[in-house]
């Protein structure tokens, strides 16, 4: 029940910011638009490029920017607190709260994620939709399994991100980290260019690691690429990671807390 | 006058004395410094390497070569490059506004779009413009260069940068309106960048005019790279585009600087 409440606070914290929402579906749909063309050209020269066709193709740019804000690619989110309050020294109250640092935070964050995915998750689509006839998911089966896909994006996201914020603890400042990861997420997650086109062997590499959770995974659940058995080990792969690196998030925190002076002032 | 030349002359050494107290400032966090520096460097890298694997697979993109998507890149990337170095942190407006430092600027005597441009000034963003350099010397490599192309590119690469700078004021004005707003402007920033990456071929001609007339970020690589690379406009447009980027650079800078001046007129404090 605590969790629950923290998450609401987490959703309404950022609804407050209705222009910012509104602006930045904005600038998602205009990044759609600009990507939907790009892989026009490409998918007319290779119609069967990754197994997707162009329907497919353009439906993967308009869920890219549908998931951008919802999985924090780029960072971002409630760890963004956290590592200012490493910072400053304020988590020194986190840290005698009778509640763990990682699932106060995880609450937290997917109580944003679900505002979001509401917002800047949903507009995009529906102009998607509207503009370029993108595909709606395969089956019910598929649309149900892209929201439990989704919750545990956001999750390994979250944990991916919570680890760089940790990072403040050694470091003071997160910001050289932070901007590291979200271009290695970039990348990696599928958002420069889908994981299903890169060349052998990378394509492999890329789809077995965590950060092919963020996009690749939940557009192929949504596609109808993955389905029975297959979808199975889909969200498997992403459960695995989703607890190994929570698991990892527990081990920095008590490290840190053992280790690490709190700044004080 | 006399008084308004001897401010824009004073006004390169103001901002350059902010700058260099932020530089100061970031090395301070040494290890987060070099991170920052490789990361801005390794995300353009990596967008590039999109590109080329995306080429790998189809040879060409609507018949335009990877070195000529190069030239295009590299232009455009330049001139968002230098832009974001030196004014890009006026996105930051809203942040200024929201909690009240704009007031203290307002009283400083040195002009207020030097101080909010310097503000936060990051040398890391150094990173980007090399990245972009080497994309287009090597696009260039493959240039038939006259002198009369010289020309052409060197105009296009300082007007991509005034565009882009024009781009960064003009929208980030929106914010004296609605302060938490500022991601409106990274549509026609880094949307207009992302959009030059590509040849405009592949977009309906809507776009192209409205890129053309409205957001004329195609004056910023790809009218002159279109006379660079000998091609024919492949919408029809004439070929002396190539060289209006100056003129449409300072078109823009007129417009950014009358929104500016608008907002800040408009500007009354939050009073908090």
């Amino acid at each position: 029940m605590l969790y629950v409440a923290i998450a609401t606070r987490g959703f309404r914290r950022y609804s407050t910011y209705r222009a910012a929402t509104l602006a930045g579906i904005f600038t998602n749909c205009v990044f759609g638009v600009i990507y939907s063309y790009a892989y026009l050209a490409l998918w007319a020269q290779q119609p069967d490029a990754g197994g997707y066709d162009a329907t497919d193709a353009v439906t993967y740019v308009w869920i890219g920017q549908a998931l951008l804000m919802t999985v924090a690619l780029w960072g971002g989110g409630t760890t963004d607190d956290l590592a200012e309050r490493i910072r400053t020294g304020d988590v020194a109250i986190d840290l005698y709260r009778p509640v763990g640092l990682v699932p106060w935070y995880l609450a937290s964050d997917l109580g944003r994620a679900a505002y979001h995915f509401l917002t800047r998750g949903l507009a995009p689509t529906v102009v998607g939709f509207v503009l370029f006839d993108i595909a709606l998911p395969a089956s019910p089966t598929a649309a149900l399994a892209f929201l439990v896909s989704l919750v545990l994006a956001v999750t390994t996201s979250f944990a991916i991100r919570f680890l760089v914020a940790a990072s403040a603890f050694w470091l003071l400042d997160q910001s050289g980290v932070r901007m590291l990861s979200g271009v290695t997420a970039l990348f990696l997650s599928g958002m420069v260019l889908p994981l299903v086109i890169f060349p052998e062997p990378l394509r492999s590499i890329a789809l077995a690691l965590p950060w092919a959770s963020y996009l690749q995974t939940p557009a192929d659940i949504w596609l109808g690429k993955r389905v029975g058995l297959d979808l199975l080990a889909a969200l498997g792969l992403q459960v695995v990671w989703a607890v190994v690196l929570l698991g990892v998030c527990r081990l920095t925190v008590s490290a840190a807390t053992r280790k690490v002076v709190v700044q004080g002032g | 006058m006399a008084e308004v030349l001897d401010a824009v002359r004073e006004a390169p050494r103001q901002y350059a004395r902010i700058a260099r107290l932020w530089i100061r400032s970031s090395l301070s966090y040494r290890t987060s410094f070099a991170i920052l520096t490789l990361s801005s460097m390794l995300i353009t890298f990596l967008d590039f390497v999109g590109l080329w694997l995306m080429l790998h697979l189809i040879g060409d993109l609507d018949g335009w070569a990877l070195w000529e998507i190069a030239l295009l890149y590299g232009a455009s990337g330049i001139g968002i490059g230098v832009a974001d170095l030196l004014i890009g942190s006026v996105e930051q407006i809203g942040q200024h506004i929201r909690t009240g430092t704009l007031d203290a600027m307002l009283v400083r005597p040195v002009p207020l779009l030097v101080q909010v441009c310097a503000d936060r000034f990051a040398i890391r963003r150094l990173g980007r413009i090399t990245q972009a350099v080497v994309v287009f010397a090597w696009g260039a490599w493959h240039v038939e260069w006259t002198p009369s192309k010289v020309l052409v590119a060197l105009l296009m690469v300082v007007s991509a940068s005034v565009i882009f700078f024009a781009l960064f004021v003009a929208f980030s004005c929106v914010q004296f309106w609605t302060q938490d707003a500022s991601e409106f402007a990274n549509a026609f920033t880094y949307g207009g960048n992302t959009m030059t990456q590509y040849p405009l071929s592949i977009f309906p001609i809507e776009v192209v005019k409205m890129l053309t007339f409205v957001i004329p970020v195609a004056f910023v690589n790809w009218y002159p790279c279109l006379y660079l690379l000998d091609r024919e406009d492949p919408f029809g447009f004439p070929g002396w585009f190539a060289i209006l980027p100056p003129l449409v650079g300072a078109l823009m800078c007129g417009i950014a600087a009358l929104a500016w001046r608008t907002g800040v007129r408009r500007y009354t404090s939050t009073g908090s």
